[in-house]
């Protein structure tokens, strides 16, 4: 983007990801460490996960953000911090000009009608005992956004359609669908209250391939219709770039690289990237036979205590003796291409 | 082949050994030319290390008979590597727990077929000789490295189990055969592994700890039920790699089974594509994904995003849901989502006939079935 070309010094101090105001969502050096406790009458914390662990990233009015790791890379937990379903450790996160960590429950209310979530696992993610129609008039009498009980049938309905459910399903409960329609009722709950900014954490992970497109499909119309903003968190890299405008690869707590999402996969610069990259097969046997095929060696190390210096180091084909001392500056390599290695 | 044989069960003693399941497809109509590599030698049942055909396996449950696996015939040639894929609930699992003779039993049944291993009818076993096939012949390697290895014996005892029940061996060589096998699989300082539980390992770990399990007693067939979908997509790849090397190493044939159309493309030699409790169209890696000829596999290739691909473009979803297997009529069970649908569809299920050699589908209006462009 040319955009970013232009660094601003503005009044925040870390650089900012996306240059000029129309960053939604703006976080900065974002902390989430969890106690590890020991002792059953008496506990005492006895380490921590750092599981986010000093992140930055801004997310554009209508733009889908990809956060792509493994697990345990923090990728949900940030999400769950900007949800404040977590109280962060240590940073900002400023949401059209808030910073949700200083705000108190009641602040946070109007705010949480404009941040909705859609979560992975369409089973446990909507109550069994309430019936469709409830689950997505739920967050509407909670938000008070429409008192008529009919008008809010109505609006239920609608929703439904727009997600491509027969209205009729209001009547329905969770377990007479499909996981591919309950998913569909996770984004009509999610779309009731006219939120601007979606959080979808691995939200078309457990579903079929054949039934995924769907809705992926539907995500990407919904997007575009209601011009929302997505953090759209997976670990499926082929989804996330297809989906996404900019893409951020995380690990151990950490974000290693940030670009566009074109950039990132043809021109991928962190050597984690360039692993992950690897290790995904592409649905193409020609294609396979001709991929070198490097893979990396090794296991992901724990979040309680990762590696010093560079998290990735141990892994590294490229590591140097640099690495095991300070973890990388997250640096723009090149206009809006942001990596944090030293060997790149 | 006897009732009673049909109705192996899997209730046999838990112990730990792992099954194993195997199945490879092919279809009956088209005999003869199937494996690439193998296709020269010619149909004795000797040259095919397992031959399945007809296989139907049953629940019968309160809402109706399931008809999860419904009529399939494949087989696998020594050494080779054939894939099973296929969504949810297509049959591909209860596929290879036939093979293996542990479906549940009530409520599953194996009510038609024969499944030939190494000349023997698998379906006609006792109880006693399927126990010694299992883990000695065939071996096994699950999707859930956490639940299918024993969290009360330690990674020596879950190998030296297997070894012990299968040969003749002492605890001693059985042990350092355990210590070769975790070394065969990458285990890092596998004395120390050797002492372990399961709960010390991490998902790679294990899984490379079923796989060493597998591959104990040298069988000649591992049957892997989605082995890496557990994984992270790092260690997948890790994972992949150290079956494909094993195997072709040491010879062994694999059946794997995925609804991964990417593990597939890296791994297979043959594809067999299942729905709705049937194979729906077979061939070589290359013929399923550059020249599909059938309109699930074609749909199913259009719907997955290839980062590889240009953005921007819409994908191709299949529409509509798959079928519910207790109401499967006399037509297509594809029909109501495929674009190709005529009234013959509804009138008869297409058999399984040539396209080509090596290349099967069961499509009415196969000869019009292809991709638009080829891929990029």
């Amino acid at each position: 983007m040319n955009e970013a070309t232009s660094i601003s010094t503005t009044d925040a101090p870390p650089p900012p990801r996306v240059e000029g105001t129309d960053a939604l969502v703006r976080v900065r050096d974002l902390k989430m460490h969890f106690p590890v406790t020991e002792g059953a009458f008496v506990s005492r914390v006895v380490a921590h996960v750092k599981a986010v662990d000093g992140i930055d990233f801004d997310i554009r009015r209508g733009e889908t953000l990809g956060l792509v790791g493994e697990s345990g890379c923090g990728k949900t937990t940030t999400g769950r911090c900007i949800l404040q379903l977590e109280n962060a450790t240590d940073g900002e996160i400023w949401f059209d000009g808030q910073d949700l960590n200083r705000l108190n429950k009641v602040e946070m209310r109007p705010l949480r009608q404009r941040i909705q979530v859609i979560f992975q696992d369409p089973y446990s993610s909507l109550n069994p005992r309430m019936k469709i129609g409830q689950i997505i008039a739920e967050p509407m009498m909670v938000h008070g956004i429409i008192d008529e009980a009919d008008e809010r049938d109505a609006r239920v309905r609608e929703l439904l359609d727009l997600c491509g459910l027969n209205p009729k399903f209001a009547d329905r409960y969770p377990h007479e669908m499909s996981g591919g329609q309950r998913q569909r009722v996770g984004i009509a709950r999610a779309l009731a209250v006219n939120p601007e900014f979606i959080i979808c954490d691995e939200a078309v992970s457990a579903l079929d391939v054949s039934i995924q497109a769907q809705v992926i499909n539907l995500l990407e119309d919904l997007r575009d219709e209601f011009d929302l903003t997505y953090l759209f968190i997976s670990h499926d890299l082929s989804v996330v770039h297809h989906l996404c405008h900019r893409v951020a690869v995380m690990y151990l707590g950490h974000i290693v690289e940030l670009a566009e999402t074109e950039e990132l996969f043809r021109n991928p610069l962190h050597p984690y990237t360039q692993a992950l990259l690897e290790a995904v097969p592409i649905p193409d046997p020609t294609v396979e036979k001709a991929r070198a095929h490097q893979i990396i060696k090794g296991e992901i190390p724990s979040p309680i205590n990762p590696p010093p210096g560079c998290v990735f180091h141990p892994r590294c084909p490229m590591s140097v003796d640099g690495c095991s001392v300070n973890m990388p500056a997250f640096r723009e390599a090149t206009p809006g291409h942001w990596v944090a290695c030293t060997e790149v | 082949m006897s009732a009673e044989a049909r109705m192996v069960t899997a209730s046999r003693t838990g112990k730990n050994e792992r099954q194993t399941h195997t199945s490879t497809v092919r279809s009956g109509a088209w005999e003869g030319t199937h494996g690439s590599q193998h296709r020269d030698a010619d149909r004795e049942a000797v040259t095919k290390l397992l031959e399945i055909n007809n296989l139907k396996t049953q629940f019968f449950t309160s809402a109706g008979v399931v008809q999860a696996v419904d009529g399939i015939t494949y087989d696998v040639a020594p050494g080779e590597t054939v894939a099973v894929v296929g969504e949810s609930g297509c049959g591909k699992s209860v596929s290879a727990m036939s093979i293996l003779r542990l479906i549940p039993d009530p409520p599953g049944k194996i009510v038609d077929g024969s499944i030939m291993f190494d000349g023997k009818d698998l379906l006609s076993l006792s109880d006693a000789e399927m126990r010694e096939i299992r883990g000695r012949d065939i071996g096994m390697i699950f999707q859930e490295p956490m639940t299918s290895l024993n969290p009360v014996l330690t990674v020596e005892r879950q190998l030296t189990e297997t070894l012990e029940e299968h040969l003749d061996v002492t605890r001693e060589a059985a042990r350092a055969r355990a210590l070769e096998l975790l070394n065969l699989v990458g285990i890092s300082e596998p004395e120390r592994r050797l002492k372990q539980y399961p709960h010390h390992l991490s998902g790679g770990m294990r899984q490379r700890v079923m796989i060493a399990m597998a591959l104990a007693c040298e069988p000649k067939l591992i049957i892997a039920d989605e082995p890496t979908t557990a994984l992270d997509v790092t260690i997948q790849a890790q994972i992949l790699e150290l079956m494909k090397d094993l195997t072709r190493k040491l010879g062994v044939a694999m059946i794997i089974i995925t609804h991964n159309l990417g593990v597939v493309a890296r791994y297979a030699d043959r594809v067999n594509v299942m729905y709705a409790g049937r194979i729906i169209e077979s061939g070589s890696a290359e013929q399923i994904y550059h020249d599909p000829k059938h309109p699930y596999t074609l749909a199913l290739l259009q719907s997955v995003p290839r980062f590889d691909h240009t953005r921007g473009e819409k994908l191709k979803p299949v529409i509509g849901q798959p079928p519910d297997l207790t109401k499967l009529d006399d037509g297509c069970s594809f029909r109501p989502r495929c674009a190709f649908a005529t009234e013959q569809c509804a009138q008869a299920k297409p058999p399984l006939e040539a396209v080509q050699e090596g290349h099967i589908s069961a499509c009415w209006e196969k000869s019009n079935v292809g991709l638009e462009e080829s891929a990029a």
